[in-house]
């Protein structure tokens, strides 16, 4: 899964672009410059390393088995033996967050990635072909998106039963109309700019033009978009969680610990909400401060 | 010339409403099949903790379940068409005067929200575009990545242990109004609105203190994508040669970035607000759920737990009236903000 | 039942008089007077008409707090502190006396002659017999619990006369006069409820949603479902001693944890139904109330449709996997009762049990390696989504053991509209947990719904033809009969040597109380306002 996540994707059209755009200028030495001139950036490429190797390791480096449980360690605050202390049936709370790493990147990363790619080719064609084509894909979205998108999801995974894929067909579901309209928006403004037509009379193939051409300049607030949604994929099956309609138990994962954890802290337990909410929002923001430390290497105005 | 535009645009807003046809019809389909497709029987559910197979049945009956799902549908569309909602059987009321006792009290939460999160993160965004790479520029990210990295029920719970029952500065979370106010004579359903019409500048305040802790829970979650929606756009507009041109041409900075850029920066910030808000008012079924705010959202995730079909079919419905009316003004300001874009090609 | 503000004043100065006070503005909730009660739950209130399709369990209150019965039951104090309503004592509420023929087939009730409606009007036989028809013809669950005390049709009951009125028994029945005192056959004011009654509506069910027409204690003075519920005292009720509030404001709170701010702090005086780690808690800040709730307990069942569990070994290898203090400690928070570890004598009749079982994985392993799936199995274990605070830490713990048994299980949560059909409806669920309680608190009324076969409680499809004849010969018997005793006996030991039920613990029903005593307890687990007195 982790194969084909959109950064990746990205980075190998962005490279595509460089080398046409300047050929002087390598990705490599551009990326040193990004990153030296944005510390938030190259924290946040650290941060997200670390995430990964989490989500990698993460079941080796876990001091407990994160599903066992013990009545008598219920409850226990953070101690030196629970870094994170523990949950109501006793189990270890550090375990079973770092253990969650995987699963949840997964589940953000592949429903990003579903609703990425459909999204860019449902406003791609949308955005460049108009007409009929046009009008009937954004009567689909516009159906998709008339709906209170958070009910949609829960209505998804409550029809098609409350598994890991479930979550994530919901979560891209939703998604698909954000980026198929921010593409469609982006391509059909410039569908007849100059450089499409230089493009065009050149003897390019339409699917060509749109795809080369017009494509990477919606790349900037695709990304700005790709960014958040990580986030809100993750966030999403946590109030899923919260619903009551998230991962099964006793699978570890952020949302449910801490959708379960926040009925602790007025009686006084916050740490089992708290620790899982602090990684979560880690991740989350490592995410959102890729995205735009991404957006300043994607866009080729800044460059120069 | 003038008024061959505006009979040209007002046709155009009449083939844009009558788009929304198709799209309200699926929603329909959609709706009608999704609690269908929902695991459970209602007709159990309802009759009861000690009924027997009979009285199952008999509920069903009475609910209309015993009959084939084309004929219920189009039963359903029939009294679509008189206006008729149907009864929801989880709060045991019309769904249609549910929703209008409801709806307000989510739209004034939600509108809250957006304005103090538009308050707070376009000048954020604006300020963070004009100087990247500066503190105020970090500043700005980590305090709305941060607000957005949370999940709300989390960020309300949060709220409330803090404010109300370790500070005891925010009011008891029960809803619109502490019960010690009386809420003010409906005409909009907007306590803030209605106390301001009654003049009853007390029930105002105590409205207004119970809205705070809920709103400021849901602007902390829009802060982000607003906030960088503004500073991306305002990046890309500030890059842009026309900026550039505008410099030279020795225009005063003032100018330069309030008429030129942030006029060319408001299409997708435009998008992204029409977007948050449609997002938001889904959403806030957490929010709601932990404030005790009797609005739509928890009134959704109640009846879509219960399989309460003519509940969540008429909120499905409200809600998609809603978000193809706003798409309208979206579009709308569109046209109005940038020309380049035409009615006719959508 | 919206109420204009200016109506609304009209109303408090009129009826509460000095207590409007405490209606101005700014005056803080803890100040609120004697007059007024402020308590919170956590569900909504969805309907004023306990007969009424679709009803839910925490709209019962309003057919006890603003609707008489016949008869009502007495109270006692439990055990540890409290007051609960006793079974053994039947006392009149708008019955002044009555009387059970020789053969018992007739039952002949006299009505106080100075009970009146809210609306003025007397209270009649006529009424009585309008109502009890009404529940028993309105199908669903009325029609379902009126027949649990023989009552099924209109022409069994009679009004002779103005103050008298008549049931007419098919058999006699222990069961009959404690089935009206539940929340069921109360009493409606019939003409108003016949002037709003419809051709397609002879039961007036759509009026009396909304409006109710009673003669109980308190009336309703507003309700705005998934709000709040408004109760306001009638000075004419004389089912019983006039209530100490005049006003009680019940505000729907769907937070727990917001609840219990709310009561920590004391803007509310009672919250209801509190989770149990919350009553172990905040016993030492606020009056905590916790009573065992009779006749009910929470199970593992194993079903008898799942292959593994038709061996009497694999249940009884579960029944010794249970990590039960575990579970007691960590789900329950210790409230409630043990049901684990008891004699295998059984010298009484008392229900819900000990059971003789306890935990003991090499008793469990012993058992399975006899049976014929000693290399273990895969099940599902289900629970409820709306009941995961206690079933989930159960499920987990039970799910730990097992697994070291070989059995492995894979937890499910099933939504609350699914729960029903699938666990008692279809009784498809091989293994799940389970919580029926029986609101007349018999054995043999517990054994006819969960034990017999077929019936709705019966989510393991157990079925056992001594069960099914002790069942029907004890179920109606008198408690006296010196048949009685032996023969539910013999019902405990089978149900523990088969095993289609394996009690984990008996819960509580938990109250938290901030200046507000007397709260009862009652077998319906709803909250009654009428004896609550302030502090």
């Amino acid at each position: 899964m982790n194969q084909s996540t959109p950064p990746t994707a990205l980075d190998e059209s962005v490279l595509s672009e460089a080398q046409s755009a300047s050929n002087d200028t390598g990705f490599g030495a551009h990326l040193l410059y990004v990153l030296r001139a944005n510390p938030v950036t190259l924290l946040a490429f650290v941060l997200f390393l670390l995430i990964v190797a989490c989500a990698l390791f993460g079941h080796a480096l876990a001091p407990y088995d994160p599903l066992a449980t013990s009545a008598g360690d219920a409850l226990q605050p953070p101690s030196a033996q629970h870094w994170f202390g523990t949950d109501s049936v006793g189990r270890d709370v550090f375990s079973r967050v770092l253990v969650a790493t995987r699963l949840d990147l997964s589940i953000s990363i592949a429903a990003v990635a579903l609703s990425f790619v459909i999204g860019s080719i449902l406003g791609g064609i949308a955005g460049f072909w108009g007409g009929w084509l046009d009008s009937v894909l954004n009567r689909i979205l516009d159906t998709i998106m008339a709906f209170p998108l958070f009910v949609l999801a829960m209505g998804i995974v409550a029809a098609l039963g409350n598994t890991i894929e479930n979550i994530i067909y919901a979560t891209a579901i939703i998604n698909i109309p954000f980026y198929a309209r921010l593409v469609r928006a982006e391509v059909n403004i410039r569908r007849d700019a100059g450089f499409v037509r230089a493009a065009r009379l050149a003897g390019n193939s339409k699917l060509r033009v749109l795809v080369i051409h017009i494509f990477p300049n919606a790349l900037p607030p695709m990304m700005v978009q790709v960014s958040l949604n990580m986030g809100w994929a993750i966030l999403n099956a946590a109030g899923l969680s919260f619903i009551g309609l998230g991962v099964r138990p006793p699978t570890p994962e952020w949302g449910i610990m801490v959708a379960e954890g926040a009925n602790f802290i007025v009686s006084g337990e916050w740490w089992l909400a708290v620790f899982p909410g602090l990684w979560l929002m880690i991740a989350v923001f490592t995410f959102n401060l890729l995205g735009d430390g991404l957006r300043d290497m994607v866009d080729p105005r800044k460059r120069t | 010339m003038v008024t061959a535009i505006t009979s040209r645009q007002c046709r155009a807003v009449l083939g844009r409403l009558a788009q929304t046809v198709p799209v309200l019809f699926g929603v329909v389909v959609i709706s009608f099949l999704l609690t269908r497709a929902l695991p459970g029987d209602p007709a159990a559910y309802f009759a009861g903790a000690a009924a027997d197979a009979d009285s199952i049945e008999q509920v069903r009956e009475s609910l209309g379940l015993d009959k084939p799902l084309p004929q219920q549908f189009l039963i359903y569309l029939g009294d679509l068409a008189r206006g008729d909602l149907g009864q929801s059987i989880s709060t045991g009321q019309p769904v249609a005067s549910d929703l209008a006792s409801r709806l307000p009290a989510s739209l004034e939460l939600t509108l809250m929200a957006l304005l103090l999160s538009c308050c707070l993160s376009i000048p954020l965004g604006v300020m963070a575009a004009m100087r990247p790479g500066s503190a105020i520029d970090h500043l700005c990210r980590v305090v709305v990545t941060a607000g957005v990295s949370l999940p709300t029920f989390f960020t309300g719970i949060l709220l409330i242990y803090i404010f109300y029952y370790l500070l005891g500065i925010a009011p008891s979370p029960l809803g619109r109004l502490d019960f010690i106010y009386l809420e003010p004579d409906r005409i909009t359903g907007f306590y803030l609105i209605d106390a301001a019409i009654a003049r009853d500048w007390e029930t105002w305040t105590g409205a207004l203190k119970q809205l705070i802790l809920p709103a400021i829970t849901l602007a902390l979650f829009t802060l982000a994508p607003i906030a960088r929606m503004t500073r991306a756009a305002m990046l890309t507009a500030l890059s842009s040669d026309f900026i550039r041109t505008a410099r030279a041409a020795g225009l005063t900075e003032r100018k330069v970035l309030f008429v030129y850029a942030f006029r060319n920066a408001l299409l997708p910030v435009v998008t992204t607000l029409g977007m948050v808000f449609s997002f938001t008012l889904g959403a806030n079924v957490l929010v709601e759920k932990v404030f005790a705010w009797p609005g739509i959202g928890s009134y959704a995730v109640e009846a879509l737990v219960v399989s309460d079909y003519a509940a969540v079919q008429g909120f499905v419905l409200a809600m998609a009236v809603l978000f193809v009316l706003l798409n309208l003004c979206i579009d709308l300001l569109y046209t109005a903000i940038d020309p380049r874009i035409g009615f006719d090609a959508q | 039942m919206k109420t204009s503000r200016r109506q609304f004043l009209q109303m408090s100065g009129g009826v509460i008089g000095a207590s409007m006070l405490p209606f101005l503005k700014s005056v803080p909730a803890n100040a609120a007077g004697n007059d007024v009660l402020v308590a919170v739950i956590g569900q909504t209130i969805n309907s004023l008409d306990l007969h009424r399709t679709g009803t839910n369990r925490a709209s019962y209150q309003v057919a006890i707090n603003c609707y008489d019965r016949l008869v009502s039951f007495g109270t006692r104090e439990v055990e540890g502190g409290g007051l609960a309503y006793d079974y053994s004592a039947l006392e009149p509420e708008l019955a002044e006396s009555w009387e059970v023929s020789e053969d018992g087939l007739t039952i002949t009730f006299k009505l106080k002659s100075d009970a009146t409606f809210w609306d003025g009007s007397k209270v009649t036989a006529e009424d009585v017999k309008w109502s009890f028809d009404r529940s028993v013809s309105v199908g669903g669950f009325p029609t379902v619990q009126m027949k649990a005390g023989g009552l099924v049709r209109p022409d069994q009951f009679e009004a002779i006369d103005e103050e008298t009125f008549v049931i007419k028994l098919d058999q006699p029945s222990k069961l009959t006069i404690p089935d009206l005192a539940v929340p069921i056959p109360f009493v409606i004011n019939s003409r108003v409820a016949l002037a709003n009654a419809t051709e397609d509506d002879p039961w007036a069910m759509e009026y009396l949603h909304q409006n109710p027409a009673g003669s109980g204690a308190y009336k309703v003075a507003r309700w705005a479902p998934g709000e709040q519920l408004v109760y306001e005292r009638n000075d004419a009720w004389v089912g019983g001693p006039l209530p100490a509030y005049k006003r009680v404001v019940l505000r729907e709170v769907p937070s727990p944890s917001t609840r219990r701010a709310l009561i920590e702090r004391g803007d509310v005086q009672l919250s209801f139904d509190i989770p149990d780690k919350d009553a172990s808690e905040l016993a030492s800040k606020v009056d905590v109330f916790s009573t065992p709730i009779d006749n009910c307990m929470h199970c593992l069942c194993p079903n008898s449709n799942f292959e593994p569990f038709q061996d009497p070994d694999v249940r009884k290898a579960l029944a010794y996997a249970v990590p039960y203090e575990a579970i007691f400690k960590t789900a329950a928070y210790s409230q409630g009762l043990p049901l684990w570890g008891g004699d295998a004598q059984i010298d009484d009749i008392a229900w819900p049990r000990k059971s003789p079982y306890y935990t003991d994985l090499d008793k469990a392993r012993e058992h399975l390696e006899k049976s014929a799936f000693a290399k273990g199995f895969e099940v599902p274990l289900s629970i409820s989504l709306d009941l995961a605070s206690w079933m989930e830490p159960t499920a987990l713990l039970i799910q730990e053991n097992l697994n070291s048994l070989g059995i492995k299980t894979e937890i499910e949560k099933i939504p609350g509209a699914n729960w029903r059909t699938a666990a008692l409806v279809e009784k498809r669920l091989p293994l799940h947990l389970e919580n029926f309680g029986g609101w007349l608190n018999t054995p043999d009324y517990y054994f006819f719904w969960a034990y017999q076969h077929g019936h709705l409680f019966n989510s393991s499809n157990y079925m056992n033809q001594e069960i099914e004849d002790l069942v029907s010969a004890t179920l109606h018997m008198p408690m006296d009969d010196p048949d009685y005793a032996p023969k539910i006996k013999r019902m405990f030991e089978i149900a523990f040597e088969d095993l289609p039920r394996i009690p984990l613990w008996q819960p509580s029903l938990n109250v938290a109380a901030n200046g507000v005593t007397d709260y009862e307890f009652w077998f319906h687990r709803q909250l009654d306002i009428r004896p609550l007195k302030p502090a």
